[in-house]
Parts: structure tokens; C-alpha cells; sequence
């Protein structure tokens, strides 16, 4: 971006007015407008009848069933059963994929014999689990672990080998001559040049697992988000249902925001990061 | 100021991908240098080992699954995977596969086009233009943050249960990894090869295939593949909530009259599936990207 700006427009005495404007549009303040312009459509649009109120209400009755909701304890239970399902089976499926991943990363004949079957199974869509957990679980948040895990697992594990794989070959053996133990190598050499990779995958899996949290109480009816909107489908209260809908939306907002901040924190030492902070 | 800023979305766009710069490019040019070293190495694995690598784990996992449940003590649910076979070939090797499979996978594929030229189609225009992206991204990244799931209740009030609902929803669910995906292409189209084009006069349609979107061609195939992988998720996901026909459907019908053997079948058909249309993914991307991956071997020196 930078870049473009110092750059001598060839050909052209004066830098042409897109150029700048690229470089440097007036970020907060259009983006306030474009919320703005989507809240505006929403409110106008159901009172004109251009689409049927029934079915699109106006955002100000949206946002007062939300607010209305938001002071009744069902509505924060939802959400804690929701948060809970997603935060145990993200803590699960990373730290088993840091485990899996380091242990066959650091021994490659091992690890040989394993592609075939992590190539067959990571494709395998997680919601191909949900008969089985209904069996074996029931409406327990089990089920909702066993989705959650699944399909986060694979993410981060992926993540976690092509970190190890990217070990700088100079390092571990500038390491190893300084004596370096094993323990001490995987501290020091492999598990910094993994992170980066480890929190891509969280990032990924973070987003997702919150997808499979709600869709597991969807389907298979376990306390929580999806139960609510399920119910709320059903007796036929429309604006209840945007209500969810822009709850869950303002949750995953937060989730990534929170993701990105971990990320930026975790990773500040990092060029990527502390390339950005120095400009 | 502004410059933590701007690159800050860059960094979540791709984070739908595989690493703001730090990672590979997507996991197939470390899986091609793999094969490409193991191949030429003097001492690399003769064919019979690599067969045991192939084979070994899942003869071992199937043998063990098997010896397991074939006892006569074992579990209901679980049933030995000869019955697991033989009810997958009597279920989908019959007219269920045209009445149930192929729309479920019509339904995937519409719903995948059309999220892959939404979602092109408006990153190149967002990508392309400063002012547009800035005033819509915040909207965008809420819209991107609602798990699609959630969508199916609100299509089925809006458009019953037919097969506009599920192709909305899963549209409504892919398109934004290929939307913002492309988005982060465009903007990081190099400004020196810009600026040439801009010299050579080439612009328009011809600027736009030959450098926008060629440049931005291993980010927007990176948005794809996740909408692929998403795209099957939400495909069951709205056939099992309310449905009358489909995969999903036809899956939880099976586990609702506890027909335990057919169940199995149909999540062995799903895995299969899903296991299928992520290697001709990987085959079409290969084709597309083959160009990329030349040149990051050869920048690597390989």
C-alpha cells in the first residue's frame, strides 16, 4: 500500500486521484456508512412492502425482541451451553492435534504410515458423525463434543505437521551443535516455528467449531443456540428467529476478533506481526 | 496509521486460507516437493514399502473394528463391517442412489456454481475498488460471521423445504470463503505487473483475465476449497433438518427406525463423497494452479 504511494506514476506528473484515494479512503467513516445503508434497506424496505413484513420484519423489531431477549436468563443459557460445547471441543481437538501432530511430525517413518488414512478421513464431513452421536449420546453435550472435535481436529493437526515440516534445517542443527537436547530442541526451535501455522489452524477451527456447536443443536436438539432458533422456527416468531440470527452473528464477530487478538498477541515476535506494528 | 489497519482485514481474508505469508501457499506445494524429493532421492522407498504405508494403518484399524464387534457380545450400533458392506451395496447400488444421491449432490454442485461466480464476481469488483470494500467490509464481516446453520430454519419459513432452500442456503454459506478470498487475490495483485499492463495498454476484459485474476488465482481456488468442504456440511445439514428426500435425509431416517447397517452405509457414502469430491478438487487445482507451483519451485530453486 505504501508502496504504491512512493512510487513515481510513470508517464504522469501528477499521481492520479485513484491512486491516493486507494492508499488512504476514510475507513471508520465509510464502513459506518455502509452499516448504516444495510440498517436503513432493512428498516425502509419490510414498511414499503417491497418484501412481505411477515417473513423480513423491519430491523427496528429485530433488534427489540434482541434487546428484549438479552434481560431474560434463557437467552445467556443458550449462549454459556452454545460457548461451552465450542470451547471444550476446541481445547480437545487442539491439544490433541498438538500432541498427534509434534509426535508423528518428529518421526517421519511413523508418520509414513499414517498419510493414507489422515488423507481418507479429513474430507469425511463431521455432520456424518450426527447419527452416530445421536445413538451413542442422545441429546448429551457429548454429541456436540464428538462434532466439534472431529472437525476441528483435522484443521489444526494439518496446520500443526506442515509447521514441523518447516523447521529451518540450519536451526535444529545450529541447535543440536550447541547441544541442544531433544526437549529442549522441540522448545526452542520447533514449537516457534510452529505457532504460526498452530494459530492459522485455531483461527480456522475457532470459526468452524462454533458452525458444527449450533448445528449439533440444531439437528440432533441439544440445549443451546440451535434448540432456541429450532424452537422459534417452529411457533412461527419470526422476528425471534433474525433475533438468533444476529446474536449469532455478533457472537462469531466476537469469537474472531478474540481469535485475531490471541493471534496478534501470541505471535507478536513474529515478522508477520511486528512487520505491521512498525510501519 | 491507516497501515495497521489495512492490513489487518488482509490478514483475516486469508486467514479463511492458510497463513498471512507465513505458511505455504496451501498445503499442495509441500505435498508436491514431498513426492517430487521422494521420488528422486537415490535410497527413497521402494514400491512395496510405500504400499505398506498406504495399506498398513487402515488393514490394522478395519481388522481391529472387526475383530471387535464381531464378537457376539458387542454393541448394537456397531455392526461388523461386512454388514456394513452388504447393506451399502444393496442400499446405494439400486434406484435409491437417482432418487436420494444425485439430487443431493445436483443440489451441492448448483449451490457450490453459484456461490463460485457470486463470490468471484464481487470480489473482483470489491477487490478492485477501495471505496466499495471499505464501506461494505464491516458488513460483510458480520454477514461472514453467522454460521450458515442457523439459516436453516429462517429458508425453510421463507421458502419451505424445497430444493431453493437448501441450494440458498448453501450458497449463503460458501460464498463468503471464495468472496473474501478473492477479495484479499485482487488487492495483492503486484503492483509492478499492474503498472506494466497499465504501460502495455492492456485494460478491460483482457486486464482482467490475464492479470487480475490469474494473479489472484491461488487465493480464490483457497476460498473454493473451503466452500467445497462447507458446501457438503450444509448440504446434509439442511436435508437432516427438514427434508423429504437426500442423503441426509435418507441417513436420519435410517437411525430413527434404528436401522443400524444402513446408517452406517449412508456415512460411509457421505465420507466417501466428501473424499471424492476433495480429489478432484485437488485434480482441477493441480490443471489451474500448475503455473503457481512451477514458479514457487523454481523460486525455491528445486
Amino acid at each position: 500500500m505504501t508502496a504504491t504511494l512512493q512510487r513515481p506514476q510513470p508517464g504522469r506528473f501528477a499521481p492520479r486521484r485513484p491512486v491516493l484515494s486507494r492508499s488512504a479512503p476514510n475507513r471508520p467513516l465509510l464502513g459506518s456508512l455502509g452499516i448504516i445503508g444495510l440498517l436503513a434497506l432493512w428498516e425502509i424496505a419490510p414498511r414499503l412492502g417491497a418484501v412481505p413484513e411477515r417473513y423480513f420484519p423491519p430491523v427496528s423489531e429485530v433488534l427489540t425482541t434482541l434487546a428484549q431477549r438479552a434481560t431474560t436468563a434463557p437467552f445467556w443459557e443458550a449462549i454459556g451451553h452454545t460457548l461451552y460445547g465450542w470451547a471444550l471441543g476446541l481445547a480437545i481437538a487442539l491439544a490433541a492435534a498438538i500432541l498427534i501432530g509434534f509426535a508423528l511430525g518428529a518421526t517421519p517413518r511413523l508418520r509414513a504410515f499414517t498419510t493414507s488414512t489422515v488423507d481418507f478421513l479429513r474430507p469425511i464431513p463431521s455432520v456424518a458423525l450426527i447419527p452416530l452421536a445421536v445413538l451413542m449420546y442422545g441429546t448429551d453435550i457429548r454429541s456436540t463434543l464428538l462434532l466439534v472435535v472431529y472437525a476441528c481436529f483435522w484443521l489444526i493437526y494439518i496446520q500443526v505437521l506442515y509447521g514441523v515440516a518447516d523447521v529451518d534445517p540450519v536451526a535444529e542443527q545450529t541447535a543440536r551443535s550447541y547441544g541442544l537436547g531433544r526437549l529442549a530442541r522441540i522448545r526452542y526451535v520447533v514449537w516457534p516455528t510452529t505457532l504460526p501455522y498452530l494459530m492459522t489452524g485455531l483461527r480456522l477451527a475457532a470459526a468452524v467449531g462454533l458452525i458444527l456447536s449450533i448445528t449439533a443443536q440444531l439437528i440432533i436438539g441439544s440445549p443451546g443456540i440451535g434448540a432456541q432458533i429450532t424452537n422459534a422456527q417452529q411457533g412461527g416468531a419470526v422476528a425471534l428467529v433474525y433475533a438468533w440470527i444476529v446474536a449469532t452473528g455478533i457472537l462469531g464477530v466476537v469469537i474472531n476478533i478474540g481469535v485475531r487478538a490471541l493471534e496478534r498477541r501470541v505471535l507478536r515476535w513474529h515478522t508477520s506481526v511486528r512487520g505491521e506494528v512498525a510501519v | 496509521m491507516s497501515q495497521p489497519t489495512t492490513v489487518e482485514p488482509g490478514a483475516t481474508g486469508r486467514g479463511d486460507h492458510e497463513g498471512p505469508g507465513r505458511g505455504p501457499e496451501g498445503r499442495a506445494p509441500g505435498r508436491a516437493a514431498r513426492f517430487t524429493a521422494s521420488r528422486r532421492r537415490p535410497g527413497a522407498p521402494g514400491i512395496g514399502l510405500r504400499l505398506l504405508h498406504v495399506l498398513a494403518l487402515p488393514t490394522l484399524i478395519v481388522g481391529v473394528y472387526w475383530a471387535i464387534t464381531a464378537q457376539p457380545g458387542a454393541s448394537f450400533y456397531t455392526p461388523t463391517p461386512a454388514a456394513i458392506a452388504s447393506a451399502f451395496a444393496d442400499l446405494w447400488f439400486s434406484e435409491r442412489f437417482f432418487v436420494d444421491v444425485l439430487p443431493s449432490l445436483g443440489r451441492l454442485l448448483t449451490g457450490f456454481a453459484i456461490a463460485a461466480v457470486i463470490g468471484v464476481g464481487l470480489g473482483v469488483l470489491l477487490g478492485l475498488d477501495a471505496r466499495v470494500r471499505a464501506t461494505i467490509e464491516p458488513v460483510l464481516e458480520f454477514l461472514r460471521a453467522i454460521p450458515p446453520p442457523v439459516l436453516v430454519p429462517l429458508m425453510i419459513m421463507l421458502a419451505g423445504i424445497d430444493d431453493s432452500m437448501k441450494i440458498m442456503v448453501i450458497v449463503f454459506g460458501c460464498v463468503w470463503p471464495i468472496l473474501l478470498n478473492t477479495v484479499e487475490g485482487v488487492r495483492a495483485v503486484d503492483p509492478v505487473l499492474s503498472d506494466t499492463a497499465r504501460c502495455y495498454g492492456i485494460s478491460g476484459v483482457t486486464r482482467l483475465r490475464v492479470l487480475v485474476l490469474r494473479s489472484a488465482s491461488p487465493q480464490i481456488m483457497a476460498g473454493l476449497r473451503l466452500a467445497l468442504a462447507l458446501a457438503i456440511i450444509l448440504m446434509v445439514i439442511s436435508e437432516m433438518f427438514a427434508s423429504s428426500s437426500g442423503l441426509g435425509f435418507a441417513i436420519v431416517q435410517f437411525q430413527r427406525t434404528f436401522a443400524i447397517p444402513e446408517m452406517w452405509a449412508g456415512m460411509v457414502l457421505l465420507g466417501v463423497i466428501g473424499f471424492l469430491l476433495s480429489s478432484l478438487f485437488e485434480l482441477v487445482e493441480g490443471r489451474v494452479l500448475g503455473w503457481y507451483r512451477g514458479l514457487r519451485a523454481a523460486n525455491r530453486g528445486e
